[in-house]
């Protein structure tokens, strides 16, 4: 038998029913597509999958052996059987949420999720250093600078108890176009994105960019900045650039 | 650093990205620290983004990112070396030059560092100084070997 490829026909069992998939498919993704709930912080379809919040795991039974894995980075193959909500899945899921709680106590998006599984308080000490931050270290927001924005002005630094994710040296972050792709996409919404007196400003990283004047309706739309990077790569002129979304659709 | 320096540590590496980690590690060992100019010509030179350069940087406790004293000792506190009393030989360095575990001591002379096990564990405690590792430390032998370092230095 040759080794399966990626795209091959595979078909795999999820709580006993029989699907189609291909192989390599994001098992996560899979169950989700038929209609099974799997919580998860850390993946977005967008970006490769990352499995560090281990919020979705679920058991998979591949031949005779049979494990608790997360499912946003297991590659669906040919005859696996997931099991999505097993007892033991479940209190994985308990553990791991009473994790989450000692390092993010504050977090909304933490909280209501653990809260959806009866946890409302943490048995693990939380650091002091860790009251006040959102941050659960899934690594969205840099996977979509890296791989949708092409940008990377954020990244993780130091490791273990000091992981954090910074722009370099905690200073302003200067490869930042001021996007808000990663304000978009972080599940704890920790970034804090502000726009006032014609600047956005993101705080995380530091970054203030002044804002654009649309040229017809006089409203301030998109930092100068990052129309210009667009300008840039897309070779469209920067005059065409300097017309906010809004009227640029009215005018077509 | 000056560029013919960095351009022969680059070159020497064919401005390969994946060889950052070694390119990091030669900058070092010249300059005994990364300063910030240097990683942001090399993410420049090697076409990659400055915070992966310094993702890299802060991930390896080998790295510093601050200037480091003349001399650089390095104590051993892995388990075989902690229950041998590796904490009594930091206090000791603590003690005699005021510096703190990681920092460096005013004039630059020393710079004190603690590791989690260098692999070294039948000769504990340890202690490695400018590269020359030191088994079997004790009170008298840590003193010894730091006051040549003075003497040393004194005559230079």
């Amino acid at each position: 038998m040759s080794h399966p490829k990626k795209g091959d026909k595979v078909t795999f069992k999820i709580e006993g029913r029989t699907y189609d998939g291909r192989y390599g498919d994001s098992l996560l993704e899979q169950l989700r597509k038929h209609g099974y709930e799997v919580p998860s912080l850390c993946y977005h379809e967008a970006v490769s999958p990352y499995g560090s919040c281990r919020l979705c795991l679920v058991e998979v039974k591949k031949g005779k052996k049979q494990k608790v894995t997360t499912s946003c980075n297991y590659p669906v193959q040919e005859g696996i059987e997931v099991f999505v909500n097993t007892e033991k899945v479940r209190r994985y899921r308990k553990v791991v949420l009473q994790l989450h709680l000692s390092k993010t106590p504050k977090s909304k998006a933490v909280r209501d999720l653990a809260a959806e599984y009866g946890v409302m308080e943490t048995p693990y000490e939380v650091q002091e250093q860790d009251k006040d931050n959102d941050c659960v270290l899934c690594g969205l927001c840099s996977r979509v600078c890296d791989e949708i924005v092409h940008v990377s002005a954020i990244s993780f630094t130091g490791r273990g108890q000091n992981k954090r994710m910074q722009s370099p040296y905690d200073e302003t972050a200067e490869a930042c176009i001021g996007c808000g792709a990663c304000v978009y996409v972080c599940p704890t919404d920790c970034i804090g994105l502000q726009e006032s007196d014609g600047i956005r400003h993101i705080e995380k990283w530091h970054r203030d960019l002044p804002l654009q004047t649309c040229e017809k309706c006089g409203k301030q739309f998109f930092p100068t900045f990052m129309l210009m990077e667009f300008s840039k790569r897309t070779g469209i002129s920067k005059d065409q650039l300097n017309i906010c979304p809004a009227c640029r659709n009215s005018v077509v | 650093m000056d560029d013919t320096k960095l351009n022969t540590i680059l070159d020497k590496h064919h401005r390969d990205p994946a060889e950052l980690l070694a390119i990091l590690m030669d900058i070092q060992a010249v300059e005994n620290y990364l300063p910030k100019d240097d990683m942001k010509q090399v993410a420049k030179e090697l076409k990659i983004p400055f915070s992966k350069v310094y993702s890299m940087a802060t991930f390896f406790a080998t790295f510093s990112l601050e200037p480091r004293g003349k001399h650089i000792c390095t104590v051993c506190m892995g388990t075989a070396c902690h229950v041998r009393g590796a904490a009594r030989l930091v206090d000791q360095v603590q003690r005699d030059f005021e510096v703190e575990a990681g920092g460096t001591t005013d004039d630059m002379f020393l710079t004190l560092e603690t590791v989690n096990c260098v692999g070294a564990c039948a000769l504990g405690p340890l202690m490695i100084v400018d590269g020359e590792y030191h088994g079997n430390m004790d009170a008298g032998k840590l003193d010894r070997v730091l006051r040549k370092l003075k003497k040393q230095d004194a005559k230079e």
